[in-house]
């Protein structure tokens, strides 16, 4: 069934607009979603894409403007209210009971009964089963959801959705946490549902899924309408111009020569692949991606070697001397920097301003006997709002305020002063829009042109070809290949055949 | 540095960082108001002098439990290690414990601080190396130093009769100014010390890192585990420090019952002063206040005449409505500030930067 453009829509959003104390979210935004097709919201961060979706969702009330369901305007005081239209929403980070098996949470707070109060765990089990049968999926209604990859957790999110007999599903990033395999099966299922007549509503930073996926695509530009493509507009140029309001000039790697030696990790073994060791070595100048599955160790083996676990065996060198690193204090006084993958869980204190942010790698080296030397920590954090170009009214603001790609330059930041020689950077640039996507990869250009070495771990594949001059991939804990930048096989196509365990 | 220092504790400037303060402050205020309206004889100097010297002596506890409380963790042992250490020191200083000579004044309160620091630093060890956690290591705690002071003091009530009248002045019952109780000048002087280590040290910056996200402030370098044992050992040196100015105070420490619930007042007084029990959030001038407010409340349901009977509820209610107002008064702040966005006044990051 294809999307007729001039049905009547099945959900409207009409010059909704929204404020958050002073500050505007969305003005005036409309936009359209018909039945039997698949379309995708994009825009930089803080661009309003989350707010309008969770005005549709019943989480956040319109200050102006209207929802309208079938044509009819509608009030969507709360999320159950949603539902009760139709209307399911997919949060970026789920929403399920862990502690719950699958069946459980497709029916949290709509247990079919028995005997009164009793919930019917037969009937829960027997819907659920038909449920995951017709999305075909290979789980058992009573498996604990603590013990599905998020993946699969997604699709107990969606097996709620359809269970609420919803016409519109809106998803928030549903990829930014699944593997490409797992990416694949989401997007088989949603081809199915659109098939069947569903509107599908997704968030997307990355270009290539909405290329894939989308039928129409909304962009949106600093809580405005800035554009809405039609399938055969779609381009790459297009919605990045629209995004950002202006060209986006490529950026062009400087090309630096490979200097010594400044990292070599020797025979490493992590605890999940206590049988497989990891060998590399980084040099001055170089940026060294690496390239691989979710799950494949990679952020195991940066993990180990920067001590915030312990290594089951190994070596590992900095300039030729062995380090013995127990404590991620051990890396930093090697100079090693890791810039973790979970920018709100361990790069970012989301409470602290971001002057103390900044300084918190710092304070230690610029402590005045045991005084926090104030001074110095506002200048750093000055000069990295400068350099990093840091948005944000003032350094004393909460790292919390800031947009996802200006809490990642925040992270960054607090390495700067202490001119680290290694970079660890495990996911630079997850989840941020891509006018920030490029200023990181400038900095990631900045440090290499200054002699330091560069580790990049990404999912990315477009990420790791752009950035790196080599490309270790791994695949079940082992280093699969490595390909230079040179080497015909470094495509998008050959990483991937290594990283699936193939040659 | 030092000017630095003396303009750091410019009241102003303290609320308008953190205007939770006004709160408390406003409560305490109209607390004190409202009673002494009700019943004059609340106010007389003698009175005040009286409630300034509890406040004194609990506010110490309560600055200790804050930097617990700060870490995320909590300490519920912190009456009973107040038994131990009030039971200790008269028997130290008589000759009764450990020695069989009367210990000389400065080494008997080494000795009692070095117990405590080892019971901070045994709390720290359990709850970070073997990942206890903090209620069960110090609600153990609470039965085994209560038995420890019993069984220290053989279940007798350990005193000093009528000798060191000059020690009990010096740290707790003379009056400055014939007005300031000295407890109440032991306690400014800790809280101007802590106040110091919280906000202008390294290690103060990084027990409110800890307490705010400790994944990210080990992934910084930062060794929490060393930062949350100290914070512990504050805590309990604290903790048996006060537990020696309050056996000063009473004169004499029954084991079985001194310090029962202090370390619920202390918690009290704690949370009441602006420390989320999530931890991260925490200022001493806060503390005080808050702590000031427990006592004053226990005062003033005394002096308005609530038999002994109801006087828990009422205190109960007390704080009930304390920490109610601060939860009402934080989601309207919230709600102002909006998404959080808005920026400080222009002249503060030039204030706060001072050559």
């Amino acid at each position: 069934m294809a999307a007729d453009p001039d049905s009547q829509p099945l959900l409207e959003a009409r010059a909704i607009t929204k404020r958050f104390g002073g500050v505007r979210a969305l003005e005036g935004v409309s936009a359209s979603f018909h039945a039997g097709e698949v379309v995708a919201v994009m825009g930089e961060n803080g661009a309003g894409k989350s707010t309008l979706m969770k005005c549709l969702a019943g989480v956040h009330q319109p200050d102006a403007g209207e929802v309208a369901v079938d044509g009819n305007v509608v009030t969507i005081a709360d999320v159950r209210a949603a539902e009760d239209l139709g209307i399911a929403f997919i949060h970026q980070e789920l929403n399920l009971a862990e502690n719950l098996d699958v069946g459980a949470n497709v029916f949290l707070g709509r247990e079919p009964r028995i005997f009164g109060p009793f919930f019917n765990r037969r009937e829960i089990r027997v819907q659920t089963r038909n449920l995951l049968k017709s999305l075909e999926l290979q789980i058992a209604p009573d498996t604990q959801v603590r013990n599905l990859s998020i993946g699969h957790r997604q699709m107990v999110e969606i097996a709620k959705a359809l269970s609420q007999e919803a016409r519109i599903l809106i998803m928030d990033e549903p990829t930014s946490s699944l593997s490409l395999h797992e990416t694949k099966i989401l997007f088989r299922l949603v081809n199915r549902l659109r098939e069947e007549g569903m509107c599908i509503v997704f968030i997307s930073h990355r270009m290539a899924e909405v290329e894939e996926l989308a039928d129409r695509v909304i962009v949106l530009r600093d809580g405005h309408n800035s554009g809405d493509l039609g399938r055969k507009e779609v381009s790459r140029d297009s919605i990045v111009s629209l995004m950002v309001g202006r060209e986006l000039v490529a950026h062009e790697k400087t090309a630096v020569e490979a200097g010594e030696v400044l990292l070599e990790v020797r025979d490493l073994r992590v605890a999940r692949f206590p049988d497989t060791g990891v060998s590399f070595e980084v040099r001055s100048g170089e940026v060294v991606g690496m390239a691989g599955l979710v799950g494949a160790g990679r952020t195991e083996v940066a993990r180990a070697v920067f001590g915030i676990d312990r290594a089951l065996g190994g070596s590992t060198r900095v300039k030729g001397e062995k380090v013995d690193i127990k404590h991620p204090q051990d890396a930093i006084q090697a100079g090693l920097a890791l810039v973790p993958e979970d920018r709100k869980a361990q790069g970012v204190i989301l409470n602290m301003a971001i002057r103390d942010n900044v300084g918190m790698v710092g304070l230690n080296q610029w402590q005045r006997s045991g005084f926090v030397n104030d001074r110095q920590v506002d200048e750093q954090a000055e000069e990295a709002r400068r350099s990093l170009r840091i948005r944000t009214p003032s350094t004393r603001q909460e790292v919390s305020t800031l947009s996802g790609g200006n809490q990642q330059k925040v992270v960054l930041a607090k390495w700067m002063p202490l001119r680290p020689e290694i970079f660890l950077l495990d996911e630079p640039t997850r989840g941020i829009d891509v006018g920030s996507k490029g200023e990181i990869y400038e900095v990631i250009d900045k440090m290499t042109a200054d002699g330091a070495g560069v580790l990049a771990i990404s999912s990315e594949l477009e990420e790791i070809l752009r950035i790196s001059d080599r490309v270790l991939v791994m695949h079940e804990g082992r280093i699969a290949g490595e390909v230079s930048r040179d080497d015909p096989q470094c495509s998008e196509k050959g990483i991937m055949q290594l990283a699936t365990g193939g040659k | 540095m030092l000017p630095e220092e003396n303009k750091m504790f410019s009241v102003k400037k303290l609320l308008r960082k953190n205007p939770k303060l006004l709160v408390i402050f406003g409560l305490l205020l109209l607390l004190f108001t409202a009673t002494s309206l009700l019943q004059p004889s609340f106010r007389d100097p003698g009175t005040l002098t009286n409630t300034m010297r509890w406040i004194g002596l609990y506010g110490i506890i309560s600055i200790g439990v804050a930097f617990v409380i700060i870490t995320g963790g909590i300490d519920l042992s912190i009456g009973s290690l107040i038994a131990l250490s009030g039971v200790m020191l008269p028997m130290l200083l008589k000759g009764d414990i450990f020695f069989s000579d009367p210990v000389p004044v400065p080494l008997a309160f080494g000795l009692v601080l070095l117990i405590s620091l080892a019971i901070g630093l045994f709390h720290g060890v359990l709850v970070t190396k073997l990942g206890l956690q903090p209620f069960l290591v110090t609600l153990c705690g609470l039965f085994i130093y209560r038995g420890l002071a019993r069984a220290a003091g053989n279940d007798q009530t350990q005193g000093f009769g009528g000798d060191f009248g000059g020690l009990k002045d010096a740290l707790v019952k003379d009056k400055l100014f014939d007005f300031v109780p000295m407890s109440f000048v032991v306690l400014i002087i800790i809280g101007i010390i802590t106040a110091i280590v919280l906000n202008k040290t390294v290690f103060g910056r990084y027990l409110l890192a800890v307490g705010h996200n400790e994944e990210a402030a080990r992934f910084s370098g930062i060794k929490t585990d060393r930062v949350k044992i100290a914070a512990y050992m504050i805590c309990s040196l604290l903790g048996g420090f006060a537990g020696m100015l309050f056996v000063l105070d009473t004169n004499g420490a029954t084991p079985s019952s001194f310090g029962n619930f202090y370390e619920l007042y202390a918690i009290a007084g704690a949370v009441l002063g602006g420390c989320s029990l999530r931890g991260g959030e925490g200022a001493i001038f806060g503390v005080i206040c808050g702590a000031a407010l427990v006592q004053v409340a226990e005062k003033a349901v005394f002096f308005l005449g609530v038999e002994e009977k109801s006087k828990f509820t009422v205190i109960g209610i007390f704080i009930l409505i304390g920490v109610i107002a601060d939860e009402l008064f934080r989601r309207l702040s919230d709600r102002r500030s909006g998404a959080g966005v808005g920026g400080d006044p222009p002249g503060e990051a030039a204030e706060s930067s001072s050559p």
